[in-house]
């Protein structure tokens, strides 16, 4: 009987997710538009991945933007929980004010930072200039474009770390944070040994996950730069995107699609750990 | 923390927050503010209040991004997402929790591992499928989708209520006679439903937010989600910010007004298992 419970669960999942997911290893070796029959090549898809310039890029893009969201959201949502954590008036208000960007689409906070913002005919980047600053539109430049789609993810980005990182640290016992003090702990000491260590699994497994979301981030990219200009913001999942859709190049997108889940699957596989550590109660 | 903190100390730790919470919410009131300006007045600064406020934005941006049609279709789509993981989820849920099957273990594993996939592992032949059969442009087969994307985390949120039900309450049932069916939705659904409330909002906020899979499975005029339809009106008109900003305001003003007022639900769902207690 309890079996037929998770019947629909199970269905649901393994038509949408598990099957496809099945094919998308199989189109890796095929030559397919989409429409007509698909044609086995071989490996000749990786040898082309391999030999392609852009896809290097984005490759690279990938480990710039996992460094980038390994350091600065995890850093300020620490900064932030443990001064939240001080203060005795106002938590729920800073919490509710910081999580904000978080539940705005991703459509939404791209538009706001391109028009009011990065636009240098009307945004702040305008403004700007004319008080003298010399900024050009970061989403124009090569060389910024990526770190300007990152600093919007960011900005939308940061409170949640702080939020679940506050949540985390109200659980450490008062007795040691007290103790600490009283020995004349100063905050950079109360964060080194009593704050850091004892909410570690939870630190561990955002880094995880900001690895796993970080090989998958698609629609602020998407959104803002389509990649551009010239490739400099490409990552994986829009490249991958644009040859499937774009290119109808669906054997080709499967191949970068599996380079993709590679990178993921082995951040995956701690995560897996750690969750079922706890769910064996 | 109950400490005495020097005036000083405390005074710079509010500044600092203070910094954080400008940062969160400047780029909002932007949005707010120029949503209610004319281009010009928006080029010639876009700190500056509006002149007269100009309501004539929200109505260009709400007949430009067709959303009297696009609201009711992310409305729809909503409803049919939610009430799929509700229903399928919490039935998982309430088997995991307890242990009723053997493959327990397994399908636990099975659903973590697929909230890490990347979409795109799944998305060209899930396309291209759904296209052969006609399932493009159909807001039901998008509601399962979502159902699959969303299903595994909800399960793993659920299924912190249904361990919260005393054990005893089902012994109890089942010695009354009750079979498995009336001891989920007699005993424990009533017990759950502030997880299934939680569940709900966050299903229904990812939904009304979602981009990647709505735009390319709703591609038609009539079955695209407000969040599309602003997508594109945005990139037709990408000058007339003052009317952007004004459907930017319509598509997140329902989402905002929702969170204030049950913030604590939105909260704890979704940084819910995050926290190791």
């Amino acid at each position: 009987m309890h079996r037929l419970f998770v019947i629909p669960t199970l269905l649901i999942n393994v038509s949408i997710i598990l099957i496809p997911a099945l094919l998308t290893i199989v189109l890796a070796f095929y030559r397919w538009d989409g429409i007509s029959d698909p044609t086995f090549i071989g490996f000749a898809n990786f040898e082309k991945l391999w030999g392609d310039r852009i896809f290097w890029k984005a490759l690279k893009n990938n480990f710039i933007w996992t460094a980038i969201f390994l350091v600065f959201p995890i850093a300020i949502g620490l900064l932030a929980a443990s001064l939240l954590l001080i203060i005795k008036r106002g938590r729920t208000l800073l919490q509710v004010i910081y999580f904000l960007p978080m539940i705005i689409a991703t459509v939404i906070t791209a538009r706001i930072w391109q028009g009011m913002i990065y636009n240098p005919q009307n945004g702040i980047i305008a403004l700007l200039n004319q008080y003298g600053f010399e900024l050009r539109d970061p989403l124009s430049q090569t060389s910024t474009a990526l770190f300007g789609v990152a600093v919007v993810d960011l900005w939308h980005w940061w409170g949640f770390m702080a939020v679940i990182f506050f949540a985390a640290m109200r659980q450490v016992s008062q007795e040691q944070i007290e103790s600490a003090r009283i020995e004349g702990a100063n905050y950079f000491q109360l964060m080194r040994w009593v704050l850091i260590p004892a909410i570690k699994p939870t630190i561990a497994l955002m880094m995880i996950m900001t690895v796993i979301w970080s090989f998958l981030v698609f629609d602020f990219i998407y959104i803002m730069t389509q990649g551009g200009p010239a490739f400099s913001s490409e990552v994986l999942s829009t490249m991958a995107y644009r040859k499937a859709f774009y290119e109808l190049d669906v054997g080709y997108a499967a191949t970068s699609a599996l380079v993709i889940s590679l990178f993921g699957l082995t951040a995956a596989f701690f995560y897996i750990r750690i969750q079922n550590k706890e769910g064996v109660e | 923390m109950n400490l005495v903190e020097s005036r000083t100390t405390t005074t710079i730790i509010y500044i600092i927050l203070a910094i954080a919470a400008f940062t969160a919410l400047f780029p909002i009131a932007l949005m707010v503010l120029n949503s209610l300006k004319t281009t010009p007045e928006i080029a010639s600064s876009p700190l500056a209040l509006p002149l007269t406020p100009h309501w004539d934005n929200y109505t260009h941006a709400w007949q430009g991004a067709k959303f009297s049609k696009t609201f009711i279709n992310s409305a729809v789509l909503m409803s049919m997402t939610i009430f799929l993981v509700l229903s399928t989820g919490s039935l998982t849920a309430y088997v995991l929790a307890r242990k009723k099957i053997k493959a327990w273990k397994v399908i636990t594993a099975y659903l973590l591992a697929t909230t890490t996939a990347p979409i795109q592992l799944f998305l060209f032949p899930l396309y291209f499928g759904f296209a052969k059969l006609g399932l493009i442009n159909n807001v039901f087969a998008v509601s399962v989708v979502y159902c699959a994307l969303f299903s595994p985390f909800s399960i793993m949120l659920l299924r912190t209520y249904f361990l919260a039900v005393p054990k005893e309450l089902e012994e109890a049932a089942l010695v009354d006679g009750a079979t498995p069916w009336q001891v989920f939705s007699k005993v424990y659904l009533p017990m759950v439903w502030p997880g299934l409330l939680t569940v709900a909002l966050i299903v229904g906020l990812y939904t009304w937010n979602e981009f990647l899979i709505a735009t390319t499975f709703l591609q038609a005029s009539e079955s695209r989600t407000a969040v599309v339809s602003y997508f594109l009106l945005s990139g037709q008109y990408s000058t007339d910010w003052g009317d952007l900003m004004a459907g930017a305001m319509l598509v997140t003003a329902p989402i905002v007004i929702l969170f204030i007022f049950l913030q604590r639900h939105f909260i704890e769902g979704m940084t819910g298992g995050s926290v190791k207690g």
